[in-house]
């Protein structure tokens, strides 16, 4: 089967790529970041956080680069004070939702949110901020989960489904309840279908699912992604 | 024991009916939750294994819809219609008579189990509104005086049977 | 008295407020409020005698004068639990016109030439969409009618199927016709029973004459129908997340493109309808296109049902031809505000409408004027809302209905409205500032612009214009801390006392 090869603009910059490339991949592959909390390579775009949303000339909508295609002589802009205030609303949302405190986080200094947060600059919260306090789950040996840590974007459940292949993890409820759960929200360590397999902890961007005794950096090295690209060209 | 049978007969036949199909789910927890009058862990592990469907996605959907119940009811339900014409013409005095004077919160039940006390967001029977529907008689242009009456009548009717 | 009298059971008349009702013909006599004893006198002095019995006559003629009954043609006419009925007034003809003469090109051409638009919200042309499922050669196809009418306050869709299923499963038929599609869905919402009854037993009716199933009317064209049930979610009636339902899955939007039309159930094209949008299509194409573009607007024709309740003198169904003003609607058709009470505000297009004020009652009813106003056409929810409800806490109302239902995919719908909601907590009960109100519109334009779905988009529309033309009660709030409805800060002592 041949794929078109098509042109189009991203920030001003012509770009040559297959046709239906995810705009994110297209953006990435020349050298451009679009700033994204939810998605990851190999995995199904969720279109979740927002924060890939880039503007397209000729329509005022505004789309997620993680799973909206390119198209022939697209002109895409993916910084501009609309988007930057937007995202920065975003990350104000998710920090505000539940309890986010970096200096006793497992994952400070190693937090996609944190990061994103800092490259935004956002140095303030416009709302009150939400402390959740549901209970820590750490039944199982070793993976330890802190829903209050956790933004919802079904990385793990993706992981777990997509590239291990279990689908041990899953959501409940819907809206602002939502959690991710084990099984029939079992707590983890009574959890039949669970491998171990830590690719939930591996790609959790922030410090919702960790391992327990494991050196935070090391948990989140990169390799994983890595792996997770490898195995999605495989299949 | 007896009745548990009959009842896993029942689901069988209907998830023979859908074919064991993974897509009918929603379908199938209907129908388990009219055999059952509600979806326990046990029932959902039962489904689970029975589309081979992941327990988490079973639990997923099951509670993603406000439809489904977990748990058993009380033997007397009332249900609060809260959509806008309701909330516009009262219907949230009606409900917060009936929390006071049969003493449960919304979602909830009497400590006796006889009486729940439940919430849906509209029933389309807005020209009558406010609507409360107790058991299946639904109850238009409410007022918490014939509200309360009613559901005292079916709750009276239960002692003077048994 | 048997032979020259019949009774029937038929579908919603529309005039809700005064039910039970009963319509004698000939002559369309429509008696209000009928009881077993007032039964007796109309039989006694209308049918034996020939007297109408007066002071029981509905009164309210303008009530009906303004509407146009398109999509509502059969409702309170024929038994909708005959398909004979549905036949004897012209129904199925036009399924055996389109079988008969017409190829599915030209059936499509006749729905374009109708400048028909989608009745389930956002208005898209119909013609385009079934163009562009017909168009793609992936199959199988599949058709899916939305009747998950999950707005709070709108029972057009209900009361359409259960006085008249048929025109429901004709248009399916003919979509699918059009389309190349052989199997279709009807999502209904489970809190529907007598609906799910009366399509149940249409579309067994419907299988037994053989206009469902293989061969329908003798010819190759084949079409099989189920119905799928809701269970309590109002995203499901978003177009991505009710094919998510119907495949047995959490109703979550997905991001578009992909658009159903190309990759829908089961990622096969897939045309998403309106079950009020599929009742026009046999009209439309028994009469031609041209005919139906004749009503409503040049831009927006034909007609659209409303459901018209809150504090207004004639709550019920109605249906009028797009263009009329909403005065019009409120006031002629509605009666205006009951009680003597005075007419504050009406909300229009369901719980993510917008709250418009007197001064905007003139604006004529279409897609593109209720969006310029900050309202939509949504599934047609009229709300008249008097002097007696606050504006800060009908927009609190709306943000919390919208609170629950989110599905918590993306970030503006699940954290955004909830952080709304706790900010219209704090103006209800006292504690607002005045930066209050910059948050609220900073964050509802940010939640409209970037969520991902129309749930989330429109949801903020109610806290929009309710800033935008009730501002002054907002400022009230925070700065006298005074309710000019008495609602708000009175809960607050009632709750400190409990």
């Amino acid at each position: 089967m041949s794929v078109n090869i098509i042109k189009l603009k991203i920030d001003g910059v012509e770009v040559t790529v297959p046709e239906g490339t995810a705009i994110l991949k297209a953006a990435k592959d020349s050298g451009i970041i679009i700033p994204t909390l939810c998605n990851l390579e190999g995995l199904t775009a969720y279109g979740g956080c927002r924060l890939c949303l880039v503007e397209v000339s000729g329509t005022p909508k505004l789309f997620p680069a993680c799973s909206t295609p390119v198209g022939p002589n697209m002109e895409i802009t993916t910084q501009s004070d609309k988007l930057k205030e937007y995202r920065k609303m975003a990350v104000q949302m998710l920090l505000a939702e539940r309890t986010h405190i970096c200096s006793v986080c497992v994952a400070d200094d190693h937090c996609e949110l944190q990061a994103m947060a800092n490259q935004l600059g956002v140095d303030h919260v416009m709302f009150e901020r939400n402390w959740s306090q549901d209970e820590i789950d750490s039944t199982h040996d070793f993976l330890v989960i802190d829903r209050n840590r956790c933004i919802l974007c079904t990385r793990c459940i993706r992981v777990c489904d997509q590239i291990e292949g279990v689908h041990t993890l899953d959501l409940k409820l819907r809206g602002k309840d939502s959690q991710v759960i084990m099984d029939l929200d079992e707590h983890w360590g009574n959890s039949c279908s669970c491998t171990s397999c830590r690719k939930c902890a591996k790609v959790c961007p922030v410090g919702a699912i960790y391992i327990e005794g494991e050196p935070i950096e090391h948990t989140k090295k990169r390799d994983i992604a890595e792996f997770i690209v490898e195995r999605r060209n495989r299949r | 024991m007896e009745k548990d049978d009959k009842q896993r007969i029942m689901l069988e036949k209907v998830l023979k009916e859908h074919n064991y199909q993974e897509s009918a789910l929603l379908e199938i927890l209907h129908r388990a939750q009219e055999i059952y009058g509600y979806l326990d862990k046990d029932l959902m592990m039962d489904i689970s294994g029975s589309l081979n469907l992941p327990p988490s996605h079973v639990y997923g959907v099951v509670t993603f819809y406000s439809f489904f119940k977990l748990r058993k009811s009380g033997e007397h339900v009332v249900t609060g219609c809260l959509g806008t014409a309701c909330y516009v013409r009262g219907v949230e005095q009606i409900m917060e008579a009936i929390e006071q004077e049969f003493k449960l919160k919304r979602g909830g039940s009497t400590a006796d189990g006889k009486l729940s006390l439940l919430l849906t967001r509209c029933i389309g029977a807005c020209a009558m509104a406010p609507n409360i529907v107790v058991d299946d008689e639904v109850i238009g242009k409410a007022t918490k005086e014939v509200v309360t009456q009613k559901i005292r009548e079916v709750l009276g009717g239960v002692k003077a049977e048994t | 008295m048997e032979k020259e009298c019949k009774v029937a059971r038929t579908g919603c008349i529309g005039t809700c407020s005064v039910g039970p009702a009963v319509l004698v013909e000939p002559g369309d006599y429509l008696y209000q409020s009928v009881t077993p004893d007032k039964v007796r006198e109309i039989v006694r002095d209308h049918i034996v005698l020939g007297l109408p019995v007066k002071d029981m006559l509905y009164k309210n003629e303008a009530y009906f004068q303004k509407q146009h009954r398109l999509v509502l043609r059969n409702a309170g006419k024929i038994d909708p639990s005959r398909i004979q009925d549905y036949i004897s007034a012209g129904g199925y003809s036009a399924l055996a016109k389109c079988l008969a003469t017409m190829t599915p090109q030209g059936v499509i051409y006749e729905v374009v030439t109708s400048g028909l638009r989608g009745r389930g919200g956002a208005g898209f042309p119909t013609g385009q969409k079934w163009s562009l499922v017909a168009r793609s050669h992936n199959t199988p196809k599949y058709i899916v009618a939305n009747l998950d009418e999950g707005d709070p306050g709108v029972f057009a869709n209900r009361t359409l199927a259960e006085a008249d299923p048929h025109a429901i499963i004709e248009g399916m038929l003919i979509a699918a016709y059009a389309i190349g599609a052989e199997k279709g869905y009807i999502y209904i919402r489970s809190e529907y029973p007598l609906a799910i009854q009366t399509l149940q037993k249409a579309i067994a009716q419907a299988k037994a004459m053989s206009l469902l199933g293989e061969k329908i009317l003798e010819t190759s064209f084949k079409f099989d129908l189920e119905l799928r049930f809701g269970a309590g979610a109002f995203v499901a009636g978003e177009e991505t997340a009710i094919l998510a339902s119907v495949e047995g899955r959490r109703a979550m939007p997905r991001p578009r493109p992909p658009y159903p039309a190309n990759s829908g159930l089961w990622q096969k094209p897939t045309l998403i309808q309106n079950v009020e949008t599929l009742a026009n299509i046999p009209l439309i194409v028994q009469n031609g296109g041209h005919w139906f573009s004749k009503t409503g607007t040049p831009k927006c024709t034909g007609t659209k049902c409303f459901s018209l309740t809150g504090k207004i003198s004639n709550p019920g169904l109605i249906e009028v031809p797009m263009g009329i003003t909403l005065r019009e609607v409120v006031f002629d058709i509605g009666g205006g505000v009951p009680d003597g009470k005075k007419f504050k505000a009406v909300l229009v297009g369901g719980p993510s409408g917008g709250c418009l004020p007197e001064t905007l009652l003139e604006i004529p009813i279409d897609y593109d004027s209720l969006t310029k106003v900050g309202a939509i056409m949504g599934s047609g929810g009229i709300v008249v809302i008097d002097e007696d409800s606050c504006m800060v806490d009908t927009a609190r109302f709306f943000t919390e209905f919208c609170v629950d239902e989110s599905c918590g995919k993306c970030t503006p719908c699940r954290a955004g409205l909830a952080r709304l909601k706790e900010v219209f907590d704090k103006i209800t009960h006292g504690q607002g500032e005045m930066s209050d109100i910059a948050t609220l519109e900073k964050s509802g334009v940010y939640i409209r612009d970037a969520s991902l779905c129309g749930l989330g988009q429109t949801a903020p529309n109610p806290v929009i214009t309710t800033l935008r033309y009730f501002k002054d009660e907002y400022v009230k709030h925070i700065v006298e801390k005074q309710c000019v409805a008495g609602k708000c800060f009175k809960t607050r002592d009632e709750e400190e006392l409990e």
